[in-house]
């Protein structure tokens, strides 16, 4: 994170000592375009708050726990789809659910939709690609999660040919 | 009419908090904590993240771009836009603005679907954390299952785009 920082600040300074003009550009884009999507950001963080207040974590783990192994991928990929979950939070919960005896698939599914598909990312994903670049992207994304999920729970021998 | 009633949800959603955080409401006080945590992680990244983008625009060259990620490009183009993926932090909302900002500078559509798949899954300080907590077995069979379904998927997606010429939205 601070090297990212550093490196930033760097290549303004060096941007700078070359050309004034262009670095005073880039910083107006930079203002400009962060501006323009501040209303979206401020929606999916709207969203955001209320779906992890509808899905705690307990009720995550409560809900992984239990029954059928296929029902629980789907249940876990819907969840992942629709939440989103900084990596720190989201491996330790995962985590807690395979000691939990979660198998490897429902982890898979819920890990990997929690990545590729965003559906609270949407009011974002729409401004910057267009809605039906977001659309097709999502649902190409959920499908190849789902292989994803199948494979790992070949692998992990949790289901059989 | 839209602005107005998206400019009344925000208004009513930060009186549903303030009210809360009056009255000790825990429904409330719960959503205005994820709020702020979100709040807080995003704006660590997404305006160092747009500086960056600022500056990507002024000094790189649309030649420059349209020759390793364009219509003509080679292969190579999905490696670039994998490795660049590999150092991309945070998550999509950083990588939606830079995807759009290489496609203006002439990257076509498969290049920009493979780095937004590939930021999405092989992010590698991710996926070191994500080995530590569920083991590396796990980690590589999701890596290697879902990185040649994310390229193949974003050709497939970007040819049927192109040939239809679909043209993103300018921002």
């Amino acid at each position: 994170m601070l090297i990212l920082y550093l490196v930033t600040v760097i290549l303004v300074i060096i941007s700078f000592i070359i050309n004034k003009q262009k670095t005073i550009k880039a910083l107006k884009i930079a203002i400009k375009k962060f501006s323009k999507i501040m209303p979206a950001f401020l929606t999916m963080l709207i969203l955001i708050s209320i779906v992890l207040y509808v899905f705690p974590q307990e009720l995550i783990i409560k809900y992984l726990g239990i029954g059928n192994k296929y029902i629980s991928t789907l249940i876990a990929s819907l969840i992942g789809s629709i939440t989103l979950m900084p990596g720190f939070i989201a491996f330790p919960l995962a985590g807690i659910l395979h000691q939990q005896g979660v198998p490897y698939m429902v982890l898979s599914a819920f890990t990997t939709t929690l990545m590729l598909v965003g559906i609270i990312t949407f009011p974002i994903e729409r401004e910057f690609l267009g809605i039906k670049i977001t659309i097709i992207r999502n649902l190409a994304c959920f499908a190849i999660a789902i292989i994803v999920a199948i494979v790992t729970g070949f692998v992990f021998g949790e289901i059989g040919i | 009419m839209k602005k107005i009633l998206k400019i009344s949800i925000f208004i009513f959603y930060f009186l549903f908090i303030g009210f809360s955080l009056i009255f000790h409401l825990e429904s409330g006080e719960l959503i205005a904590q994820n709020f702020l945590s979100f709040a807080f992680s995003m704006l660590k990244i997404v305006p160092v993240a747009f500086v960056l983008i600022g500056l990507f625009e002024v000094w790189v060259k649309r030649e420059t771009i349209e020759k390793h990620l364009g219509d003509n490009s080679s292969w190579l183009g999905f490696l670039w836009a994998i490795l660049l993926s590999g150092t991309t932090v945070g998550g999509l909302y950083v990588a939606f603005p830079i995807a759009a900002v290489l496609h203006k500078k002439g990257a076509k559509l498969s290049v920009i679907f493979t780095y937004l798949g590939a930021s999405a899954i092989c992010r590698i300080p991710m996926m070191i954390f994500e080995s530590s907590f569920l083991g590396i077995k796990f980690t590589l069979v999701r890596l290697l299952v879902s990185l040649p379904l994310i390229i193949i998927s974003s050709v497939i997606m970007g040819n049927i785009l192109t040939k239809t010429n679909y043209a993103i939205a300018r921002h």
